[in-house]
């Protein structure tokens, strides 16, 4: 038996009405990765994390249950979970995450930040006002829902006077970037991501790669954005020897990702042929999104491995970390 | 017995984003899947277009497995918006049968 379809989306959808999110996240473990950092609050250019790389860890925490529920009789009571759910925040305490992900999935920011910063870039951060994009309910389809939400993100935007935001993983981007402008009038936002920038920057390295890294590009991001070229030159540009797995570029595999809340056993599989494939190609695989990240790395510890996000990489060649800001 | 349903493309067409009745069903879609589920998403989009609600409905699970990561789509020689549709499909379920939504 697999876990309920419509009670899982059901728990993800009242948590976004009420709590504006899928998941629970603290308003101090939402914005702690910044603490030290000296961002200013707002301006007209911020960089947008829309919560993507600080939900990890309770994603992670979630699937840990959901996937012990899926084959057994407690999946029957998903949907007396969610009706608990609706008044007590029950999903907070399925996702109680551990420290050392936290400060892990923190560090990606911190390396995100470090870089703009190197590169030259004038930004700031909405901090606490920053809302998740919506990206989990609108590929569920659950319309009305993702419209209502995608509308309130806009003018919490447009209140701060933002004109340009600067993501940093691929759902985000294609939500503020491609989603939005569909089903929002007189949508006025530039948005990039932080790939984009860097690669348009003129970016030195202060160290050379001398490594050879197998790249696995993000569905998101090559498929649907077109990005595919700014991840290698900004390697390539470090000294790095890159290495193409079987599937590539814009026919890049999927990390399973995408089903891991409703069939983490279907995720599992994926992630492992794709990691197969990576593994075949290299010992050290790169990703760009926090989704295939966490999908592969557990898969990657089977094969022994190593996945790591892109900006670890570019941080170690691009940023004196004896000075990081 | 198969039961056709007349209005169930009108109802899943999602403001006339559903675009399948351009599939000439050549397969390269659900030969290309990871998934590897043979009803992904061709025969989906068949049922859709001959009205077999039922059919969809039965194959819910199947719908949601997708992962909307495109791979079909770029190999597609008619230009099929293959993960709209299925968003769409996933729309009209959301809405009709699991009753999800803001109201």
């Amino acid at each position: 038996m697999a876990v309920p379809i419509k009670h899982v989306l059901g728990i993800l959808v009242d948590n976004l009405i009420k709590r504006g999110n899928v998941l629970p996240l603290s308003r101090r473990n939402s914005v702690n990765w910044a603490k030290g950092l000296n961002i200013p609050m707002g301006g007209k250019t911020v960089i947008y994390t829309g919560l993507m790389y600080q939900l990890m860890p309770s994603i992670i925490a979630m699937e840990k249950i959901s996937s012990k529920f899926a084959d057994s009789w407690i999946s029957n009571f998903y949907g007396v979970g969610r009706m608990v759910n609706k008044v007590v925040n029950i999903s907070h305490f399925m996702t109680w995450t551990n420290a050392a992900e936290r400060a892990k999935f923190d560090s990606t920011l911190r390396n995100i930040a470090c870089l703009l910063q190197v590169a030259g870039v004038d930004f700031g951060y909405l901090y606490g006002k920053e809302m998740y994009a919506g990206a989990l309910v609108h590929d569920e389809g659950i319309n009305d829902v993702f419209e209502a939400h995608a509308h309130k993100v806009y003018e919490r935007l447009k209140k701060h006077n933002i004109e340009q935001v600067i993501t940093v993983d691929p759902h985000t981007t294609n939500m503020l970037k491609s989603v939005y402008p569909e089903i929002i009038k007189d949508y006025q936002l530039e948005v990039k991501s932080y790939l984009e920038i860097l690669a348009e920057s003129s970016l030195k390295p202060m160290k050379t790669l001398e490594q050879e890294i197998v790249i696995h590009d993000s569905c998101v991001y090559a498929r649907y954005e077109g990005i595919i070229d700014q991840p290698r030159q900004l390697l390539e540009n470090a000294g790095a020897k890159i290495i193409e797995p079987i599937n590539t570029k814009n026919m890049t595999y999927c990390c399973g990702g995408p089903v891991e809340s409703l069939f983490p056993t279907k995720a599992r599989i994926i992630a492992d042929k794709r990691i197969e494939q990576l593994a075949s190609a290299g010992d050290n695989s790169v990703t760009m999104c926090p989704i295939c990240l966490v999908n592969l790395r557990s898969a990657a510890m089977k094969r022994n491995v190593s996945v790591k996000d892109i900006s670890e990489y570019l941080v170690e060649t691009y940023c004196d970390q004896t000075n990081t800001i | 017995m198969a039961i056709v349903n007349t209005e169930f493309i009108k109802n899943i067409s999602c403001s006339g984003k559903f675009n399948a009745s351009a599939c000439m069903s050549c397969g390269t879609c659900t030969a290309l899947c990871p998934m590897e589920i043979n009803t992904l998403p061709r025969l989906m989009f068949r049922h859709v277009m001959l009205g077999l609600e039922s059919k969809v409905i039965e194959n819910t699970e199947n719908v949601f497995s997708c992962l909307l990561c495109k791979m079909c789509e770029e190999s597609c020689p008619s230009n099929v918006h293959i993960a709209e549709n299925i968003k769409c499909i996933r729309q009209y379920i959301n809405q009709e049968i699991f009753k999800l939504g803001r109201s």
